[in-house]
């Protein structure tokens, strides 16, 4: 075209532009609900064994092992709690709420000793320079890889000397323990956040060292404490092979991954009630990490990037 | 802390101290004087890591060397030192070779399975509006948060063939796709190692993913945008955009996401325990259910499962190893 711009080929750009920008649009809509459906489909797959053990739990027995799998039960049923909370089932070994106990005891116990432990661990490594800091620092890093069933013959045979095997104390000393590598690694982290000149400021104003630990270190890290205290949580509500071990035969302190395996194995493959303590076993925890999920993805995200 | 207080207490007029201050006021100035407070602040965890850690390795490298079996743990016999036999049975042992393959075999196909698991939800969750986003992070979120134990016995019933979904689907699927094998009465836990580990490595990417997925997201929001718009402007399709723009720069992630991938996996025991059916079921062992056997199943011997453990912590060290060299290169340490 050697013309200058005349009217109809101003008119024939701009309308030729105007398909490519719309053009432009459709493919991005387009993308953007390629990239939404995937986003579905990733979170309907993931939560679909939640769902299964939940639909099942609320199932009667001739519907779990009906030829033609239903996604919802079709005559709900209160049944398999009941069951499971009565303790009336094939290889039950009393209700559920006696192993939820022992569960929570342990839990609570192991949050509570081993945050108060690493809090003044991590103080320590945080505010003070000293000979063995990065020594400790480095066999916290290795100590947390060593796995319990490496470990199990010999804690085995050192708490049963102590009289601890077959107790909740034993269980108790060995998860806080276990929790302090990561705790402490963690919590690290937040102490050293701290601006250090409010502790100063207070020291010369006199403050002792318990004042300014409890006064004015405790409040501004209680956040960090919470967040690191899941981890705690979670190796004490979920640890599996240390109570086996321990507990045996002891029926009356089972926690409850130790209940749901000997049903499970006991239970000759009843599902509904199986899956009925599964869920009341899971799904505490699940409501519990929604609420403080904002605190755990920082604090996991913290622990790993960092190391 | 207690070292930034410099001054002393001030002596004031009035009642003398009693005795139980005066020792107070020394021990603070004996702490204060050789700096000692940073080491009794770490007493506690010290004692904690070291009776529940530390000391049942060095116990478990001791067995290792002795013929410690039943009559040395019910006391009927002394215990003797053997030196390396436990080791020497151990590699004669073809169920140990089977075991350990079965680790590493298993870790080959679990820790590059999560890994791209998470990384593809990870970049997923990058694109996603703020909504979606959050509903496919909690969705992964429930999923980590699953005990270890609720997820064993939860996969174990999908796959169970008597009323299982999953065989019943197979069993659904038309056989160019899936095989002619009997998917109806399939029993995935006991038929052999490969269905059973097959399904741990799905109980396993199931949940771990989230884990890697948060992680990598965590990085990609460290990467500023322009980076790889510019690229992408330029051309590149998003599978170059990945490996040569995020992936090097989420290198030192991946290196820590990696060891610890197979820190976790090469060892995993519950999940074992629970679906190839406890340590009854010796064809199906990997090396945690392999020492688990050798030393509580009768009868029992505490000095091959020494043995064993020890080759199990030296491997899971190695890996450890590079896991410290990397944390240290990201600056952990100060």
């Amino acid at each position: 075209m050697t013309t200058v711009l005349t009217t109809p080929a101003t008119a024939d750009r701009e309308r030729t532009r105007s398909a490519a920008r719309s053009r432009a649009r459709a493919r991005k809509r387009l993308r953007a609900a390629g990239v939404n459906g995937l986003g579905v489909l990733v979170a309907l797959v993931t939560l679909f064994p939640i769902f299964w053990m939940i639909s099942t739990a609320f199932k009667p027995t001739q519907e779990i092992f009906s030829l033609t799998p239903h996604l919802l039960p079709a005559h709900p049923t209160l049944g398999n709690f009941r069951q499971v909370i009565s303790g009336k089932v094939t290889g039950g070994i009393g209700g559920v709420w006696l192993f939820f106990r022992n569960s929570i005891t342990v839990t609570l116990a192991t949050v509570l000793i081993a945050s108060l432990i690493a809090l003044l661990a991590s103080v320590a490594v945080a505010r003070f320079r000293f000979r063995l800091r990065t020594s400790f620092l480095i066999m916290l890093l290795i100590v947390q890889m060593i796995p319990g069933q490496a470990l199990i013959i010999a804690l085995f045979q050192d708490f049963g000397k102590l009289n601890l095997t077959n107790d909740l104390t034993g269980l108790i000393v060995v998860y806080s323990a276990q929790a302090l590598p990561v705790t402490i690694w963690m919590l690290r982290n937040f102490v050293a956040t701290i601006p250090k000149e409010l502790e100063e400021a207070a020291a010369i104003d006199g403050a002792t060292s318990t004042k300014i630990f409890w006064r004015i270190l405790m409040p501004l890290v209680a956040p960090g404490l919470v967040a690191t205290s899941i981890f705690a949580f979670i190796t004490a509500y979920n640890e599996f092979i240390v109570a086996l071990t321990f507990l045996g035969q002891t029926h009356q302190d089972y926690t409850l991954p130790i209940y749901v395996q000997y049903f499970y194995t006991r239970g000759g493959g009843e599902w509904g009630p199986i899956m009925a303590a599964s869920a009341m076993y899971t799904v505490p925890v699940m409501i519990f990490f929604l609420i403080v999920r904002r605190r755990l993805v920082g604090g996991l995200v913290a622990g790993a990037v960092k190391g | 802390m207690a070292e930034t207080i410099q001054h002393e207490p001030a002596v004031l007029p009035g009642p003398k101290p009693s005795k139980w201050q005066r020792v107070r006021v020394g021990l603070a100035t004996f702490i204060r004087r050789y700096k000692l407070a940073p080491y009794l602040m770490l007493l506690p965890a010290l004692a904690g890591i070291g009776f529940v850690i530390l000391w049942p390795l060095v116990q478990m490298g001791i067995f290792s060397f002795q013929n410690y079996g039943i009559p040395q743990i019910d006391g009927s016999m002394p215990i003797s030192w053997v030196g390396f036999a436990n080791f020497t049975n151990t590699f004669r042992d073809p169920e140990f070779w089977l075991s350990l393959r079965i680790s590493v075999l298993f870790a080959l196909v679990a820790v590059p399975g999560t890994l791209i698991v998470g990384t593809i939800v990870g970049l997923l969750l990058n694109r996603l509006g703020k909504k979606m986003s959050a509903f496919v992070s909690t969705s992964a979120l429930l999923a980590w948060a699953t005990p270890t134990v609720t997820a064993s016995v939860l996969f174990f019933w999908m796959f169970n063939p008597d009323g299982g979904l999953v065989d019943w689907t197979l069993a659904r699927m038309p056989h160019w796709l899936v095989g002619n094998t009997d998917w109806a009465t399939y029993n995935w836990a006991t038929t052999s190692a490969i269905p059973a580990y097959t399904m741990i490595a799905l109980l396993v990417i199931w949940q771990a993913f989230p884990f890697v997925a948060i992680t990598v997201l965590a990085g990609l929001k460290t990467i500023p945008s322009e980076v790889s718009e510019a690229a992408r402007v330029d051309g590149a399709s998003p599978w170059r955009v990945f490996w040569r723009i995020t992936f090097p720069l989420l290198k030192p992630i991946y290196l820590v996401l990696l060891l610890l991938s197979v820190i976790w996996d090469f060892g995993i025991f519950t999940q074992s325990y629970l679906i190839t059916g406890g340590i009854a079921n010796a064809n199906e062992f990997n090396l945690s259910l392999y020492i688990y056997a050798k030393a509580f199943t009768f009868p029992p011997s505490w000095g091959l499962g020494g043995a064993l453990a020890l080759i199990l912590a030296l491997i899971l060290l190695v890996v450890t190893f590079g896991y410290v060299r990397a944390s240290v290169k990201q600056g952990a340490l100060t």
